[in-house]
């Protein structure tokens, strides 16, 4: 009655292949926790965003006489910079809705157009001729009106619950009736900087920061970058120093970014004065943090250079340097490129670093040059995010859509790059 | 001088002076001498010597004097101003400078006027001085160099040899930039234990750095404790890393292990996705959709959950750390040998048991640093707790309440208007040196114990 060991192993066969497919599952379920967790980030994001582009209009018909913008001397041109511009719409509103008589429920009709309506009126009356003239034009209504209109504030609930009162709502919809409150195209999301009304708020002067800051982090990390890989893997002698600086960049690599914005608050603006808010220390800062990444890169792009190159090139009588730079370099451009692009990507993503430099104020002004203070695109999420209402969590998710199409832009570039030139030796 | 007036004289400048060189190199040959180095680099020859001196010169001046002009006006203030703080010192510094860009706006107008003067002066003295210098010796560099174009120069061994320091300061400069952040960071941070000791700080189980505006105010002594902080960092860590760990792990395990190449293909980037996307864009996830879903889903069960729980940040962090665990270990995963594989196969193991008792203890060195690295990356994350996370500074390991972190402590402390030696800002840079010091010490293991662990199977 002897047991043989494949009786043993037989009897623990099923067991054994049942463990085996639970781990299996355990696997496959973990990569679906990875994308699920990443498709319920994107839904959310652009579910919440979509409404940002779109925005509800107003018509109006506009009466722009002298009287009411106070404008008395039209050769004045102290009159056209301080005329009345809203007191045109408060009275147009009028007309339109002749019944309203109170004091209450006039205010609350002004208070369906945006605050910011009266500087659009200003920017139209550039062309002075219009004065005394009557013009017809489509001025964004107030956020809360934006709202109700993309069904974010719910009707059915109490009057004291909701941020809309029931007048205003019918206001709204005898507007809708009458075709002259329309969702619209929002220009403004993509035409004007930051503002405290939503319906005025726009990324423009966000892009255009991060534009600056990004032109200075490329011009300044991709050169010196490359130098540095070049140097590294091509001239570097075997020593403590050159050791040395590749131990410091592979710690730079992973330093944290907020202690690169640490750096910059102390060095750039403190002991060499430069001014805060602005993008060329932005994109200074940004260039040191990226500069691990581009270096790491464009080594293996040269390492993947094959020696045959360099062999052929010196044995004609190239020097050293005439082989990396005529023959070497050209080759191993397109890796650099991927790694730069792919280092831009993550610059155009930080946040942190930047708000130590101040670059976290609240601007306006569209910025125009490198030393004009401005905001990047991050930041300006991170500033939005901190607004309580609705409109905003819409222009957020908004801002973070243009923000990952940026992203998923430049990766893909550094995608076709690397399909496009990549060669097998 | 505006910016692309001096950027065009460079280019007018440098194109100058490679013509020139390369001019003068040809000249020599067509007079029948053979050159040593192509007229190429004569040219670049004369740049080196022509542009090079006079751009550090411009470099380093453009550097130092604004810190130089401040010094020099401040040192002249009128006697009534010259007891005040540095800080408002340095609002008065600002008010000057506003003053002479034309802005009449303050209060001190009169009596600053004839500083402002002094200081549009030294601007523009500054200025002139600086580019008439950058200009001799530009044109002396020249001048010297241009002497030196004979048949026989080396040309092309100066220019490659500059090229080389150039290359090599270039690679230098990761070593500047660590010394720049230790030394920012340690200078502040020692200026910071002057006034508070550092064992309060590193001891310290309160923390409150509300430092009083007027003196004497009620509860004008800020506690400096920084152990909150740490507790707090850590307990986010340890959720990210909780959910981090295993999901990132059993993913490189399925991808390098099970997955068909088809299926890699396509889901190893689709993971590395979540890498990529920005950390403001989680911080607003993590506030705008997870934190309240986990305080609705405690509620129906009776708990009470912070809607600025360590829970929220920690999950979403954890979600971004997944493809920085998964794909470091797959690269260790996939440098096991597979003769290792096969020898266990051998022996009749299923391969998940291949995988538990021979790939994961093979591997697991390079796991260890893999997972340190991703510790060192949320304990440095700032953006997610910054806008997850909470303020106040509680000591408590319950994930549900709220917690803050070093971080935070870091961006409050520093954002926004404020003067710089107050000891509320000292104290973010003293957090720094914490931060920093953490993370390097993780770094400097894992990347040792990563190195290690590929050596043993090269």
């Amino acid at each position: 009655m002897s047991r043989s060991t494949i009786d043993i192993v037989n009897r623990n066969l099923a067991k054994r292949y049942a463990k085996e497919k639970r781990f299996r599952l355990f696997g496959l379920l973990s990569i679906l926790a990875g994308l699920t967790a990443l498709c319920f980030l994107l839904v959310t994001i652009v579910s919440n965003g979509w409404g940002a582009f779109t925005q509800s209009y107003i018509q109006l018909t506009l009466d722009l006489d002298p009287e009411t913008l106070s404008i008395t001397d039209p050769l004045d041109n102290d009159q056209w910079s301080y005329a009345n511009y809203t007191a045109v719409i408060k009275k147009s509103l009028r007309e339109r809705f002749p019944d309203i008589k109170s004091r209450k429920d006039k205010k609350r009709l002004y208070r369906i157009i945006s605050p910011g309506a009266g500087y659009q009126v200003n920017q139209l009356m550039h062309d002075r001729s219009l004065l005394g003239q009557t013009v017809t034009i489509w001025l964004p209504a107030d956020d809360d009106v934006d709202s109700v209109i993309k069904g974010h504030i719910d009707r059915n609930r109490p009057e004291n619950e909701r941020r809309v009162s029931d007048k205003t709502l019918a206001l709204i919809d005898e507007l809708v009736n009458s075709d002259q409150l329309q969702r619209k195209f929002n220009n403004v999301f993509f035409s004007a900087g930051d503002s405290s009304e939503p319906e005025q708020a726009g990324i423009k002067g966000a892009m255009l920061g991060s534009f600056f800051t990004l032109i200075v982090a490329l011009l300044l990390s991709f050169p010196i970058g490359i130098a540095a890989a070049i140097y590294l893997e091509e001239f570097a002698p075997k020593n403590k120093w050159t050791d040395f600086i590749e131990v410091n960049i592979n710690n730079l690599a992973a330093v944290p970014s907020i202690v690169f914005g640490l750096l910059g608050l102390a060095v750039f603006l403190n002991w060499f004065g430069l001014p805060r808010s602005v993008p060329l220390v932005g994109g200074i800062v940004l260039t040191l943090m990226t500069l691990p990444t581009i270096i790491i890169s464009s080594r293996v792009a040269l390492k993947s250079v094959p020696p045959s190159i360099r062999e052929a090139a010196l044995g004609l009588g190239a020097s050293k340097m005439q082989t990396i730079f005529d023959h070497v370099l050209p080759l191993a451009l397109p890796g650099m490129l991927t790694g730069g692009i792919i280092g831009m990507a993550q610059a155009l993503g930080e946040t942190a670093p930047l708000l130590m430099i101040g670059m976290v104020a609240f601007i306006v002004d569209i910025p125009g040059s490198f030393t004009d203070p401005a905001t990047v695109l991050p930041v300006q999420i991170f500033l939005w995010s901190d607004s309580p209402e609705r409109a905003f969590v819409e222009r957020t998710s908004g801002a973070i859509m243009v923000l990952l199409m940026f992203l998923i832009l430049m990766n893909s570039i550094a995608v076709l790059l690397r399909k496009r030139f990549e060669r097998r030796w | 001088m505006p910016f692309h007036t001096l950027f065009t004289i460079f280019v007018v400048v440098i194109a100058f002076c490679f013509f020139a060189g390369q001019r003068r190199a040809l000249k020599l040959k067509s007079d029948g001498s053979s050159l040593h180095s192509l007229p190429f680099y004569h040219g670049t020859w004369l740049i080196i010597v022509g542009v090079l001196p006079a751009l550090i010169i411009l470099l380093v001046w453009s550097l130092v004097e604004s810190s130089i002009i401040r010094s020099v006006i401040l040192s002249e203030l009128p006697a009534n101003l010259m007891l005040v703080s540095p800080a408002e010192k340095s609002l008065l510094f600002s008010e000057i400078a506003n003053l002479s860009n034309g802005q009449i706006l303050s209060p001190n107008a009169e009596q600053l006027a004839p500083l402002s003067n002094r200081y549009t002066l030294l601007e523009s003295l500054s200025g002139q001085l600086k580019l008439g210098l950058a200009l001799i010796i530009s044109v002396i560099g020249f001048g010297l160099g241009w002497l030196r174009l004979k048949p026989d120069f080396r040309a092309r061994n100066r220019f490659e040899s500059t090229v080389r320091i150039i290359l090599m300061s270039c690679a230098s400069l990761a070593v500047l930039t660590t010394v720049g952040i230790v030394f920012s960071v340690l200078f502040e941070a020692m200026r910071f234990f002057d006034t508070v000791s550092i064992f309060d700080f590193i001891f310290g189980t309160h923390w409150s750095p509300q430092i009083a505006i007027r003196e004497g105010q009620v509860g004008s002594s800020g506690s400096f404790g920084a152990v909150p902080l740490f507790v707090g960092t850590m307990l986010i860590s340890a959720v990210a890393m909780i959910v981090a760990v295993p999901i990132g792990l059993m993913s490189a395990i399925y991808l390098s292990e099970y997955a068909s190449p088809k299926f890699r293909a396509f889901a190893k980037p689709l993971l590395e996705v979540l890498a990529g996307v920005p950390t403001v864009v989680y911080g607003f996830f993590a506030a705008i959709t997870v934190a309240p879903m986990l305080r609705d889903f405690g509620e129906a069960l009776g708990l009470s959950v912070s809607s600025e729980s360590a829970l929220a940040a920690g999950l979403v962090m954890g979600v971004m750390i997944i493809p920085f665990v998964s794909s470091l270990s797959d690269d260790v995963i996939n440098a096991v040998p597979q003769s290792l594989r096969d020898g266990s196969f051998g022996l009749g193991a299923t391969q998940s048991e291949t995988i538990r008792r021979v790939i994961i203890p093979a591997a697991l060195p390079g796991i260890v640093g893999a997972i340190l690295l991703a510790v060192s990356r949320a304990i440095g994350e700032t953006m997610i707790v910054v806008m997850a996370a909470g303020l106040s500074a509680n000591l408590t390991i319950n994930p549900l309440e709220t917690v803050t972190t070093v971080t935070v402590q870091i961006v409050t402390l520093l954002v926004g208007d404020q003067e710089f030696d107050s000891p509320k800002t000292l104290a973010a840079f003293a957090l720094g040196l914490m931060l920093f010091v953490t993370t390097l010490c993780l770094n400097v293991v894992a990347l040792y114990v990563v190195r290690r662990y590929r050596e043993q199977y090269d």
